[in-house]
């Protein structure tokens, strides 16, 4: 079978905030034969938070530039991040099924000399990693296992909601992303607060931090109650900067401390298949730059050299 | 709000349906299926965290307090994560809702300042999170990948492709409203 290629679309907070997971999933999708080709001129998805709620026909119009790029060179996209996805996916679809839309957007989209054509579809990397590579084929892969480890879920909400329209997974009771962070090896420690919101989206963030981080405070004290656990996994990089940087943030706004390692999935993918944490920069998520701290490797399970 | 303020009956024989029709215009057509089980705010993080009442929203837009609906400071408190929408036993979509009712908000003049500058950040850079700085490219450069990523950072002529898109859809005119009401 001829070597399956997506278009990356990195959007803003994996290449310009957590570029260890650019890294990390370049590692990982060679490692499983997958090919990642450069979208050039991608922008922001743009934002769904901000932009869908100031202004439909703009969101739509400009996340079907970036639909057009992929168009053209006739490959898949794929995003790691719920909010990109949110946006691509979802104006993929609503520009497919809506007539009137998808007239008022090549209309904008003829000003610079471009057109939804509608050829495409939009995966996610859990996607690429579940039906294109497998579970078999994953699970092959994994050379450090994470034994002993107690490892959370935080699916986060856009790559499987709405349910009915994105007929990804079940949102009330998911397992695909389980069944998947469950190939390295770890525990799955479930928590009451699973399944609920970082707090980040919606543009909740930006408007007022204190609620967004109250949120994830929520999920941490979810974690605590659960027992705690070693690390938690994410498929998507604003939750992780909500979930990772925000532990400094809650510092700062409610003198609470917590300490949780927080990898995105194809970090932690990257690990379980043998990839040395250097290799993809692991080290260089926010909260350790900014708290001159270091992941908890030995409760990770891996050995690091003094540097 | 306390339950010591005075209250007044809120009379409406017929209520204005302009609201309702722009917001089923705007991205929440099926608003008026709703009969206020309250399913929403009982799955709602937000509603649970703060004062925040997603079935509150849709019975005032219903009745047509339109005002009362775009001006509350709640009505972003939202985080889109959908869970009413997955629960709504009327498939009212309560999230694209509360995003429909936002669009009119802010085309009324009702806009964060926050939001506006992350806005005008994507006009400028391409971006809503943009590599503004030298550390950013430090830290790419730190974990093995070129310090400029392959997007609008490194591509102007995307930059300038969104400038005209914004200007033709009108969302330059929009977010350049300075004043806050």
């Amino acid at each position: 079978m001829a070597k399956k290629s997506f278009y990356h679309f990195l959007g803003c907070i994996i290449p310009h905030r957590y570029p260890s997971v650019e890294k990390a999933v370049k590692l990982v999708f060679n490692d499983l034969d997958m090919g990642l080709l450069d979208m050039d001129g991608a922008t922001c998805c743009p934002a769904p938070g901000v932009f869908g709620s100031f202004d439909r026909i703009t969101w739509a119009t400009i996340a079907a530039r970036n639909l057009t790029i992929a168009e053209a060179g006739g490959h898949p996209i794929t995003t790691g991040c719920n909010g990109c996805f949110a946006s691509l996916w979802d104006a993929n679809y609503e520009l497919k099924h809506d007539e009137e839309l998808r007239e008022i957007v090549n209309e904008n989209l003829a000003e610079i000399d471009r057109e939804f054509k509608g050829t495409i579809e939009v995966w996610h990397y859990v996607d690429a990693l579940v039906e294109v590579a497998g579970l078999d084929k994953i699970r092959k892969k994994v050379t450090r296992p994470f034994k002993d480890v107690r490892m959370v879920l935080h699916p986060g909400c856009h790559w499987m909601r709405p349910k009915l329209l994105k007929q990804k997974d079940d949102s009330e009771r998911p397992h695909i992303f389980r069944e998947l962070c469950e190939t390295s090896g770890a525990e799955y420690v479930p928590y009451k607060d699973e399944l609920m919101c970082c707090g980040a989206g919606g543009a909740v963030r930006t408007a007022d931090i204190k609620v967004a981080l109250e949120f994830t405070m929520q999920k941490f004290e979810s974690v605590k109650e659960a027992g705690g656990a070693d690390m938690m996994i994410t498929p998507c990089p604003f939750c992780e900067l909500q979930l990772d940087l925000g532990q400094v943030e809650i510092q700062k706004h409610f003198e609470k401390e917590y300490v949780l390692d927080i990898l995105h999935v194809v970090e932690l993918l990257a690990l379980a298949f043998g990839h040395e944490p250097d290799e993809f920069g692991l080290a260089t998520h926010l909260q350790y730059q900014l708290r001159k701290s270091t992941p908890l490797w030995e409760k990770l399970g891996i050995k690091v050299e003094e540097s | 709000m306390t339950s010591a303020e005075e209250k007044t009956a809120i009379e409406i024989d017929t209520p204005d349906d302009s609201f309702v029709q722009m917001i089923k215009k705007t991205g929440g057509p099926n608003i008026q299926n709703c009969y206020q089980c309250g399913t929403c705010s009982g799955s709602c993080p937000a509603g649970a965290l703060t004062n925040f009442l997603v079935r509150g929203i849709i019975r005032k837009a219903l009745l047509g307090l339109k005002e009362q609906c775009i001006s509350s400071p709640e009505l972003w408190y939202c985080t889109t994560c959908y869970t009413c929408t997955d629960r709504c036993p009327q498939d009212v979509k309560p999230t694209d809702v509360i995003k429909a009712i936002r669009n009119v908000a802010v085309a009324e003049g009702y806009m964060l300042a926050p939001h506006q500058k992350t806005a005008l950040k994507v006009l400028e850079t391409g971006h809503a999170v943009p590599l503004d700085k030298e550390s950013w490219e430090n830290l790419r450069e730190k974990v093995g990948i070129e310090r400029i990523p392959p997007n609008a950072s490194k591509y102007s002529e995307a930059i300038e492709e969104i400038k005209k898109l914004a200007k033709k859809t009108g969302f330059d005119k929009l977010i350049a409203v300075k004043e806050e009401k």
